[in-house]
């Protein structure tokens, strides 16, 4: 019979090691679902996780896009991971993320055709602010009330699709854009352009922000009493608050720095890349941030790695959409596979697997 | 704005219709977290069973295989969840999100060949002198055999909740999976058949909204109506007539914003289509603030047999 038995402690070893075996058997049973669609697999696992690095064809293309694309996931990974270690499951960072470039583009746009050298920043605090702002009616309803900070969060995510959906089309349209839905474009607009900070590495102010919320949240956890005080009411709860540690101010900041950092995701996001509020310019990277965030382990260094690892899956899912014909939703499922994978693995980081031949039980 | 375009009868006749995909996962879904499991993907199974049942009604040219296969498929997608909780004792909270997700990539891969066609239907029956009836025939007693079933199954799960032994036990596994363990009843064979009827519910749910309700295949059509379910077995406090009252409240919410729209109302329409979104922020929030909540003892915490 196999038996599981608990580990006193999680294991170092296979913390690191689960989310590798992970990646690796996703390669493989998504290897075989390529198969399946009609693609040779070992050409589909190249084409997505090495030809846009080291193509030569591609990765003059490929590589900017690899920060491009892992910048917000990091940005909002980091923020969604402050509450998952203190067990406060935000998973409305989709809605944060387009409530924060909806307010930072309006604060802009209010300004439109300025070119102080203030408006810049005026955006990016407004959309952090609106980022945050979003996030605060899950955490005071929570705190509050004790509503359920999963559902109201999500239905806060089809509420800020509507507002978008409004907004686009109405008070953020483009008035010399001949009707057509969409606000005007940021990087016709060079006093709040989100260009690239050193060219062709897909370096702008959003991967920036990126990287330094990466150092503010490993000081943040590993030297900081207010992350500890994190760690401790995810870990231990009881003993949380035996310490002293006031649980709505764990909540309302869990949630405010999650807000904020997907917040100004998405106003990095629309100044830069996406380049205008438009009825579909979010796509998707709130969510696809939950799997980043548990790929890396909840642990900033890990989210660093793993916003690459997914960026990469992102552009590798383009470049064999368009090189081999694989649909676009295989990428999205293989996403899917990867965090399955990685929570199934997880069983040896906290169990230990004995086999015990012999007819104890 | 015309309210007078909006008929009272027709309004009530196809809120039962909206209601029914909600109601059937919201059904699953509460029997699964009476046997303390809370699983968060039923959007993900919802939207699976939609694109497999669309899918093989189309291929079957009829709507019965539909959805038996949708309900086969959403069980096994559930029982996935299963053993990755129960076997591989993974958090349930991240699992079911991984669900949804994944369940969101499978069905836009099944579902591409198909977006744009139409499928075959479910007929209206036809209850004779009940279908007859002035305005009641109608309204209420000319639907299609599905809003039935689902009538039915909300009575069902009650009386096995209620009366049955094999109710007090899926109850009692919920309530203290250690006491019901030491009893010598089987908490993890309990918890998978559980999570395989949640999973079966919301597949047929997702494929009535595929195969009655639009009738239609589009990517992420679901658009949120497994949440809405979860949200509604909370505010119904874990009973199953409160579940049907849930739904058709929402059912209700629905439709009546779709028909405000229609009928041109002086509203924003961003806040009318975020209406649904808004009153089950709203309901939730009564809800928790009234207190009481009636929710399984061990929902969502994991079981693992020490000894």
């Amino acid at each position: 019979m196999i038996r599981l038995e608990k580990r006193p402690q999680p294991s170092r070893t296979w913390t690191l090691a689960s989310p590798i075996l992970a990646v690796l058997l996703t390669m493989i049973v998504g290897g075989a679902l390529f198969a399946a669609l009609g693609a040779e697999p070992l050409t589909a696992i190249r084409t997505i996780f090495w030809d846009p690095l080291f193509n030569p064809q591609f990765a003059s293309y490929s590589r900017p896009q690899l920060l491009v694309k892992a910048g917000p996931l990091i940005l909002i990974a980091i923020g969604l991971s402050l509450g998952f270690r203190a067990g406060i499951w935000n998973i409305g960072a989709e809605g944060q993320y387009i409530m924060g470039a909806i307010c930072g583009a309006g604060a802009g746009l209010a300004f439109y055709p300025s070119d102080s050298a203030l408006i810049f920043p005026l955006m990016i605090l407004a959309g952090a602010l609106g980022g945050w702002a979003w996030a605060m009616i899950p955490a005071l309803l929570k705190v509050r009330f004790g509503t359920n900070e999963i559902l109201v969060s999500l239905m806060l995510v089809y509420v800020a699709e509507s507002i978008l959906a409004s907004v686009a089309s109405g008070l953020l349209r483009n008035p010399e854009g001949m009707g057509f839905p969409g606000s005007r474009n940021f990087r016709d607009w060079d006093a709040v352009a989100n260009t690239e900070i050193i060219a062709n590495t897909g370096m702008h102010f959003g991967v920036l922000t990126a990287f330094i919320a990466v150092i503010a949240a490993y000081v943040l956890l590993a030297r900081h009493i207010q992350g500890f005080n994190i760690r401790l009411s995810g870990e231990a709860p009881r003993a949380a608050r035996f310490s002293g540690v006031n649980p709505a101010a764990v909540i309302v900041f869990c949630l405010g720095i999650a807000g904020a950092l997907a917040g100004l995701a998405g106003l990095f996001e629309v100044t830069g890349p996406a380049g205008q509020i438009s009825i579909d310019f979010n796509s998707g990277y709130g969510f696809t941030a939950i799997i980043v965030a548990f790929l890396g382990r909840l642990h900033p260094v890990g989210i660093l790695l793993a916003g690459l690892l997914m960026a990469l899956t992102y552009i590798g899912g383009e470049l064999a959409q368009l090189m081999l014909g694989l649909p676009g939703a295989a990428i999205q499922l293989f996403q899917g596979m990867l965090l399955f994978f990685l929570l199934g693995v997880d069983v040896f980081t906290n169990y230990r697997v004995r086999l015990n031949l012999g007819a104890t039980a | 704005m015309d309210l007078s375009s909006i008929s009272p009868v027709l309004l009530i006749a196809s809120v039962m219709v909206s209601a029914t995909p909600i109601l059937l996962a919201a059904i699953g879904e509460m029997v699964v977290e009476k046997s303390g499991v809370l699983n968060l993907g039923v959007e993900g199974m919802m939207i699976t069973g939609a694109v497999v049942g669309f899918a093989v009604a189309v291929n079957a040219d009829a709507p019965v295989p539909g959805f038996m296969a949708a309900a086969l498929a959403s069980a096994l997608l559930a029982l996935v969840f299963g053993v990755l909780t129960q076997l591989f004792l993974s958090n349930q909270v991240a699992t079911g999100l991984g669900l949804t997700l994944f369940g969101l990539g499978l069905s836009a891969l099944i579902g591409k060949p198909y977006e744009g066609m139409k499928s075959p239907t479910l007929p209206r029956l036809d209850l004779g002198p009940l279908s007859d009836l002035p305005v009641f025939g109608r309204m209420l007693f000319s639907h299609d055999a599905m809003v039935y079933l689902s009538l039915l199954l909300v009575l069902a799960v009650w009386a096995f909740l209620k009366f049955t032994r094999a109710g007090l036990i899926l109850r009692a596994v919920g309530e203290s999976h250690d006491a019901a363990h030491a009893l010598g009843y089987k908490v993890v064979r309990v918890r998978l058949v559980a999570i395989a009827f949640g999973g079966a519910c919301a597949g047929l749910g997702g494929a009535y909204l595929s195969l009655v309700r639009v009738p239609q295949w589009t990517e992420g059509m679901t658009a949120g109506a497994g949440w809405i379910a979860l949200a509604i077995v909370v505010f119904a406090s874990w009973r199953a007539g409160r579940v049907a009252i849930g739904a058709y409240l929402f059912g209700g919410v629905t439709v009546l914003q779709l028909n405000l729209q229609a009928a041109g109302a002086a509203v924003p329409v961003a806040l009318l289509s975020a209406s649904p979104y808004l009153i089950t922020i709203l309901v939730l929030v009564i809800i928790s603030a009234r207190g009481a909540h009636g929710a399984p003892a061990s929902l969502g915490r994991p079981f693992h047999a020490s000894a």
